[in-house]
């Protein structure tokens, strides 16, 4: 199972970008945990500086946007 | 004739010859106002943010945090400023932008200049006022956005806002001053996602924002220009000159105060001042009202508790808002007109 973390402040464009992961996962049948992140500390110790920022099994994959389908399938299926 | 011509064509056509309204009547004023307007801002906003994204696409963050590490005080504030007004950068992500430079030893001050100038020089502000208001106040508008972010920059540091931060904020700082080692680890990892765009990679982030910024703000345009086609068409011509346009001291302040509460709704404001302007409003004051509902957003300022303790949230604001008022004293005393 992938343990996916969505960091950002709570703003829309976070939520959106969880959403639409756990979509995608149900979509493709893939298990996985997401969890939204929030705390300014986490974000800079993974060296984000514009969120909505997705981190794969504590891996930063994405940062400054709510992600494409292409590269959240992309991550779900690696 | 100038390309914005056309606007106020398509608004004759269809106020005077469509609709047979009697020009000079309160509401064919109105209407004609409404229609240029809205059509103009329309047009402008979706060909103009596309280019601009497009433009500046590979312009991350990450790499301006790069640039700006190291560079000398004076310099850093302009550079921070500069950067601050071109980079593509959602007010969201302030707290990550604000560490990310700090964690990589960046003085407080020039982190300050970059995210004061960012929110006031935004690129449907500078579009808005272009269009509208024409590219002298818009060249004054930007000349002194920069400042205020400059100088408020320069004085944080002078003041040793660093002092201020919270504890693990001030920590990391130290740390990337202490060590550079660190420094250097924290700047690949933003590496990693800085690679060069194709164009197509462009277009897809041009289309995105493009998208995004008029879902956010096309009720904004409806709203505001309906308030300024109701001023434009109804408020009798020397009503705001004899009242508010000798600009009595009081009025700047009032001004700057009355933005506040109005913050994120620039799309909304800018037609309103539009047509103040024209109604003779000093532009001192309609300069102090543009910055303070442009930038002094409240809830965002919040957000900054994170990072600050409140004696510091509470001297940014401050700043904010007496340079604004100073701005807008200053051009009233200068008796500028454009």
């Amino acid at each position: 199972m992938k343990a996916i973390k969505v960091l950002g402040s709570g703003c829309t464009k976070c939520n959106k970008t969880a959403d639409s992961i756990k979509h995608i996962a149900e979509e493709l049948g893939v298990e996985i945990l997401v969890e939204k992140e929030s705390d300014p500390q986490v974000m800079m110790s993974f060296g984000v500086m514009s969120t909505p920022a997705v981190v794969v099994d504590d891996k930063l994959v994405h940062s400054g946007s709510i992600p494409h389908r292409v590269d959240i399938e992309a991550w779900l299926k690696s | 004739m100038s390309p914005l011509a056309l606007f106020g064509k398509l608004a004759d056509l269809l106020v005077y010859d469509v609709l047979k309204l009697q020009p000079g009547t309160k509401l064919a004023d109105a209407l004609h106002f409404f229609i240029e307007d809205t059509t103009k801002i329309f047009v402008l906003l979706v060909v103009m943010i596309y280019v601009i994204a497009l433009l500046r696409a590979s312009l991350r963050v990450e790499k301006v945090r790069d640039f700006l590490v190291g560079k000398r005080r004076a310099l850093g504030y302009a550079l921070g400023s500069g950067f601050g007004a071109i980079t593509p950068f959602c007010s969201c992500s302030s707290i990550p932008l604000f560490l990310g430079f700090t964690s990589a030893g960046i003085p407080v001050g020039i982190t300050m200049a970059f995210l004061l100038t960012s929110p006031l020089i935004n690129e449907v502000a500078v579009m808005l006022l272009l269009s509208l208001l024409g590219w002298q106040f818009t060249l004054l508008y930007v000349v002194v956005g920069m400042g205020v972010g400059i100088l408020g920059g320069a004085l944080l540091d002078m003041i040793r806002a660093e002092r201020w931060l919270q504890p693990f904020a001030a920590k990391a700082l130290q740390q990337a001053r202490a060590q550079p080692q660190a420094q250097a680890q924290t700047l690949q990892l933003g590496e990693t996602t800085a690679q060069r765009m194709t164009w197509s990679q462009r277009h897809s982030f041009a289309k995105d924002e493009t998208l995004d910024i008029l879902l956010r703000v096309w009720k904004w345009v409806f709203i505001g220009v309906g308030l300024g086609a109701g001023l434009h068409g109804y408020v009798p011509d020397g009503w705001l000159e004899n009242n508010l346009g000798s600009g009595q001291w009081w009025t700047v302040p009032a001004a700057v105060l009355m933005g506040i509460p109005l913050y994120s709704n620039a799309t909304g404001v800018i037609p309103v001042i539009e047509s103040l302007l024209l109604k003779g409003l000093p532009v001192g004051t309609t300069l102090a009202f543009c910055m303070s509902t442009v930038a002094a957003s409240f809830p965002e300022f919040i957000l900054l508790k994170q990072v600050m303790q409140w004696r510091l949230l509470a001297t940014v604001f401050g700043l904010l808002l007496l340079a604004f008022t100073l701005v807008g004293w200053i051009f009233n005393a200068l008796n500028f007109s454009l």
